[in-house]
């Protein structure tokens, strides 16, 4: 036994451990943020403060939210399975928070020790399709959790979320394979620097000035799949009273709202890498830099875009009502996947054009 | 049927062409519009600490007023209750003892003296009954409370507070009507 | 022992014992749900086998896709333990000749196969994406563009099913 513990790369496993850990808890306090911005914004654009008595600016109501989740009353219905039950928010969480892995937050900075370290979990070769596998996993959360409500409201919330995420991962995943073309890897790490080379610092090599309709699918695709308003149908509290969460509470119904702020955040950082170079900072060469300096700035530049995703997505939130279900499904099926199809033809056309 | 403003306009049903159909106009304009709202003053009034203005003909929670001396000036003649739509109020009169001059103002006054105020609709009436300045409705609001035993005000409950001892709380509870209504007599 | 062996073995208990307990549990959500667990354990072996690309496209495709299909219909259909028709006496012999006539055949198959060892194959790049592209478009690229076909030819078939009804 003795010759596994010393092969193991104990350096190596820490600094990923210790890694995981900050990756987690910072995705946990900017959704956490996210819930308050939510709504402060939701007041600015209503003409109204939003909260502002926990704390200054009210920077605390977050934790007085939670707090009260915690100390609600925990409800498991009768003739629920139980087990299932419990799994359903777990499950939700898990799949948000697991796709953090992937994502390069930054590049790598120099430990005191002269140790290189990587700002990303994991830099595998397949990035972007582990992405996609966590993401089509994210429906089991929402539909284990509403069928062990055994309550109809939940149950139709649970079909639409499925039926929902499955139209609208085939024009998520069509809308990359034009991005895949030309960047030739799969790799999120290699996607950000493919980014950074090009003029204005990074600026004009940015994918979302080759891709700008594929850019846009995936923009839609990112709302369906984290089911925010315009496409917050699995929770429509007019029609289903919340959906698949309406036999929850307390802090198994705070993991459902919790999770589909990861997911936004996620889901931001996955956009901003695809698509706005990452942790490029435009007009800014980094290779003058000191590596850390460089490495620290480029996390800034990275949260900077990722908050203006958010704020985007929050602000759709408060615009947009929310669409009937055909004519999502009209959206989904007969707009989005055809563009998405247009968009592949004229890429792979384009792309054989100028490399003749 | 006549319309009662010439506002409405009939729902256009057509279906919708080809520019509709691909939201993105309207959803640009909806999001410039909420965008711009950002800018825009609030009219949120922070409560505890700002306090609308009240009209001057705002009509409170009511008190029992007393003289510069301190006296009270209710003499319990019940007109009040009698003028009162709501019947909110009951009292109980009493005879002023020697030795309580200091109390009373008058020879008669309310041993006890009640406004149910879950009856009373603040109209006034009792105020414009009351022949001895006895009675006016503050600018104040009455607070909620649990139980209905709790809105039935006692005469502790509505007396001012005495001049002489805390002239400051007196002129704030005393508010603007009452000079008002001074100056009107 | 390694630690690539402990893996494996962990991962062979956990997929033959969801697998199990798929076909022992009454309620068919919950035999879709150990059904899933099956699919990502055997996801974890592709991982073992440095077959990444394999490894995240089963989740995708079975897990994420086929599965949640099932957990759809079943739910749609709201089948229960309960609902669950008595099946005879001469169909569960017809059933249980059957299934043992599958296993000795797959009995008598592994009993050629060689015994490869698990750990050796984690240096192969045979799953990696680059390797399993090149393959599947010059080598193969026959076989592929025919199941393609197949697939098409499974999608016209359901556009006709589904038209007939309405």
């Amino acid at each position: 036994m003795n010759g596994i513990l010393l092969n193991i790369d104990w350096p190596f496993l820490i600094e990923k451990l210790v890694l995981i850990a900050i990756v987690v808890s910072i995705s946990l306090v900017v959704a956490m943020y996210t819930t308050f911005a939510e709504r402060k914004v939701a007041g600015l654009l209503q003409d109204r403060p939003g909260p502002n008595r926990a704390g200054p600016f009210g920077i605390l109501q977050p934790l007085a939210d939670g707090m009260k989740l915690f100390f609600k009353e925990e409800i498991i219905p009768n003739f629920s399975s139980k087990a299932l039950f419990v799994l359903g928010p777990g499950l939700a969480m898990l799949t948000a928070i697991m796709t953090s892995a992937v994502i390069p937050w930054g590049d790598k900075i120099i430990l005191p020790g002269g140790r290189e370290m990587q700002l990303q979990i994991a830099d595998v070769n397949i990035g972007i399709l582990y992405v996609f596998a966590v993401v089509s996993l994210g429906v089991y959360g929402i539909m284990v959790g509403a069928w062990a409500s055994n309550n109809k409201y939940s149950l139709m919330g649970g079909l639409r979320a499925a039926s929902q995420i499955i139209s609208y991962e085939l024009a998520l995943g069509l809308s990359l394979i034009a991005l895949l073309m030309f960047t030739g890897t799969l790799s999120l790490k290699e996607m950000v620097v493919q980014q950074q080379q090009g003029g204005w610092g990074g600026l004009l090599s940015w994918n979302i000035l080759k891709q700008p309709l594929g850019f846009f699918i995936f923009l839609v695709c990112a709302f369906a799949e984290c089911n925010r308003t315009p496409f917050d149908l699995p929770e429509a509290e007019n029609e289903l009273i919340g959906g698949y969460h309406t036999e929850y509470s307390s802090m198994k119904l705070g993991f459902y709202l919790f999770s589909e702020y990861v997911n936004m955040f996620i889901s931001s950082a996955v956009m901003v890498t695809l698509f706005f170079g990452g942790y490029d900072i435009p007009f800014l060469n980094e290779a003058n830099l000191a590596v850390n300096t460089a490495a620290i700035l480029g996390v800034v530049a990275f949260f900077i875009k990722i908050a203006c995703f958010l704020f985007l997505f929050i602000w759709v939130r408060w615009t947009i009502p929310r669409f009937r279900y055909d004519q999502l499904m009209h959206l989904g099926w007969r707009i989005m996947i055809p563009l998405a199809l247009f968009n592949m033809m004229a890429t792979g056309a384009a792309i054989l054009f100028f490399n003749k | 049927m006549q319309s009662l403003t010439n506002r409405f306009q009939p729902v256009d049903r057509s279906p919708m062409t080809i520019w509709e159909k691909m939201y993105i106009p309207a959803i640009a304009k909806g999001m410039g519009i909420t965008f711009s709202h950002i800018f825009k003053k609030n009219p949120t009034i922070q409560f505890p600490e700002k306090t609308r203005p009240f009209s001057p003909v705002f009509r409170g929670l009511h008190i029992l007023n007393r003289d510069e001396e301190g006296r009270e000036n209710c003499t319990a003649c019940g007109l009040c209750a009698v003028a009162c739509p709501a019947e909110a109020i009951t009292m109980e009169a009493a005879e002023r003892l020697p030795g309580e001059e200091h109390l009373y103002r008058e020879e008669k006054y309310a041993a006890k003296y009640e406004i149910n105020m879950l009856r009373c609709i603040f109209c006034g009436f009792c105020e414009d009954a009351c022949p001895k300045d006895a009675i006016y409705l503050s600018e104040s609001f009455m607070p909620s409370d649990y139980l209905r035993s709790q809105f039935i005000y006692k005469k502790e409950d509505l007396l001012i507070p005495d001049p002489k001892e805390d002239p400051e709380a007196y002129k704030k509870a005393l508010g603007n009507r009452a000079s008002q209504k001074k100056q009107k007599d | 022992m390694n630690i690539q062996t402990i893996l494996f073995i962990l991962l062979s208990i956990l997929s033959v014992g969801s697998a199990l307990m798929m076909m022992l549990s009454k309620n068919p959500v919950k035999s879709i749900l150990w059904l899933i667990v099956v699919f990502f354990s055997i996801s974890g072996h592709y991982v073992l086998l440095n077959a990444q690309f394999l490894a995240v496209v089963n989740i995708i495709v079975y897990a994420g896709a086929i599965m949640v299909l099932f957990l759809f219909v079943v739910m749609l259909m709201n089948l229960n333990a309960d609902n669950e028709p008595v099946k005879n006496y001469r169909l569960r012999l017809i059933a249980i000749i059957s299934g043992g006539s599958l296993l000795l055949v797959l009995l008598s198959a592994f009993m050629n196969v060689q015994q490869a060892n698990p750990v050796l194959l984690k240096t192969g790049d045979g799953g990696l994406i680059h390797v399993l592209g090149m393959t599947l478009f010059t080598k193969y690229v026959l076989p592929f563009e025919i199941s393609s076909v197949l697939f098409l030819s499974a999608m016209v078939g359901a556009v006709v099913i589904g038209k007939k009804d309405s």
